[in-house]
């Protein structure tokens, strides 16, 4: 009796159709958005994320049409980001039936967006997407601007947030954003490790850690994921409330089903 | 043939639960006209949002005086999330403000030191108190729903509760009811197949 960790597949969609990039570049095609939203739902997802990529001018309405299409089959809570920059956007994808919207690159250059979204919305549907990247210091004393953890390879860094998918560096801090993004109203996080992500080697555990310990939102892991066991490790070391997978999934490597077993038989609460 | 009006009073996903009721192919539409809520079979009080504003939106499209008449007539009445909360006495949420008043009892805020997060956003168990109820046949005790709420709903009367979930230390009414009324602070219609079947039995009783 007890509030569940979740699992999410994510979906990376252009033009409607899903693709996984390998560290943000080389899209490979995995399948009809819809019909694989419909496909994790019926297998056990406890929610999805659509990630939109698409980038033709007509961008919005397609986006509109997935998301329609989406609430039609999928009986599960699902986001959507991507591109999403006034109100206005947010609006339209809330109404076209999402249940939440994540903000990444817009919320960095206009912070004022997560509150306005919160206020007319509520928090809960205003997800802060960051990408982090790791900045590795000589010692905490060197970045005075910056959060400085100890990693488990004893060195020390520090977590950058990059924005435009990943290709541009802003030199804030992660952890700092994560906080103000919090207190301006986005109701949860969802953190991308840019050094894990496309690796399959396993979460970026201490950042995963240094969110959830800092932030009184839920955190939803994102980057790395390879092995039921990196899902054991992220909720177990790194206190993720829920955590996001893409390749893992798509390519039938695990199921969603043997990933939720594997990490139940850990004791950790799953919807099963 | 069984027609559901979903209550439109700009607040929140009434989408979602308009597209669940047309997978499960039951005649549905989303409306503030209270001829056709007053006609329905059965009634959704939807909502996502804050409790005062969404009393305000019900207040300026006259829909406080057309839910008492529903209630009052024995239709069913299926409040959803912040349509549960608005079904008691009065809500703390920033404030004090009046509900509709259906089922007596009051919405309040987590106790942060209680709970791990707030909002409680996830899954989590619902333990029937009643299995007879029509509303929860056919949905295994104790099954997982869909909650996304930082208030929750205290009746002053434990007949009124139906269901109950624990967060933190915290266990709270996830369904009430009343008479013709039913609510739940979870979203049946995100809630994958026991939602559904929630749904199902919802209509079924409204056909009646």
């Amino acid at each position: 009796m007890v509030l569940t960790k979740r699992i999410i597949p994510c979906l990376d969609v252009t033009e409607g159709r899903v693709v996984k990039g390998t560290k943000f570049v080389n899209l490979r095609d995995a399948g009809d958005a819809v019909e694989l939203g419909a496909h994790y739902d019926e297998k056990g997802a406890d929610e999805l994320v659509f990630l939109d990529i698409t980038a033709s001018s007509d961008k919005r309405k397609i986006l509109i049409d997935l998301v329609e299409k989406t609430g039609e089959k999928v009986f599960i809570p699902f986001t959507v980001g991507g591109g999403l920059r006034t109100v206005k956007d947010i609006k339209e994808i809330l109404r076209a039936g999402a249940d939440k919207i994540s903000l990444n690159t817009a919320a960095v250059k206009n912070p004022k967006l997560i509150a306005e979204g919160a206020k007319i919305f509520g928090a809960q549907c205003i997800v802060t997407a960051i990408d982090a990247k790791r900045i590795y210091v000589d010692s905490p004393k060197n970045a005075d601007e910056h959060i400085v953890i100890q990693v488990n390879n004893g060195k020390y860094c520090w977590w950058e947030v990059y924005i435009n998918g990943g290709r541009i560096a802003t030199g804030m801090d992660a952890i700092l954003w994560g906080g103000k993004a919090t207190r301006l109203g986005s109701g949860e996080i969802l953190l991308t490790s840019m050094d894990a992500d496309g690796t399959k080697n396993g979460y970026d555990l201490e950042l995963t850690k240094a969110f959830s310990e800092r932030l009184n939102v839920p955190i939803i892991a994102s980057g790395g994921a390879g092995l039921p066991k990196h899902f054991i490790e992220v909720f177990k070391k790194g206190k993720a409330d829920a955590a996001l997978a893409a390749s893992i999934f798509h390519y039938n490597e695990y199921s969603i089903e043997k990933v939720k077993i594997e990490c139940q038989k850990a004791g950790i609460p799953m919807r099963l | 043939m069984t027609f559901i009006a979903i209550i439109d009073y700009e607040m929140g996903n009434l989408k979602s639960i308009y597209k669940c009721l047309k997978h499960i192919n039951v005649q549905t539409k989303i409306t503030d006209d209270s001829n056709v809520i007053l006609n329905a079979n059965g009634v959704i009080l939807p909502g996502v949002g804050a409790f005062q504003d969404a009393m305000k939106h019900l207040n300026r499209k006259n829909l406080i005086e057309i839910i008492h008449q529903i209630a009052g007539n024995g239709i069913p009445l299926f409040g959803i999330c912040l349509g549960l909360q608005l079904l008691f006495t009065k809500s703390y949420e920033m404030g004090e403000y009046k509900g509709l008043d259906l089922i007596n009892g009051e919405v309040i805020l987590f106790d942060e030191t209680k709970v791990e997060k707030i909002p409680q956003i996830g899954w989590n168990n619902v333990e029937f108190q009643n299995k007879d109820h029509f509303l929860v046949q056919n949905i295994p005790n104790n099954s997982y729903f869909y909650f996304v709420h930082s208030y929750y709903c205290m009746p002053s009367d434990s007949e009124n509760i139906l269901g109950k979930t624990k967060y933190g230390e915290i266990e709270f009414c996830s369904i009430a009811f009343k008479d013709n009324i039913i609510a739940t602070q979870f979203h049946p219609e995100k809630s994958s197949k026991h939602g559904i079947q929630m749904y199902k039995n919802f209509v079924d009783y409204c056909r009646k």
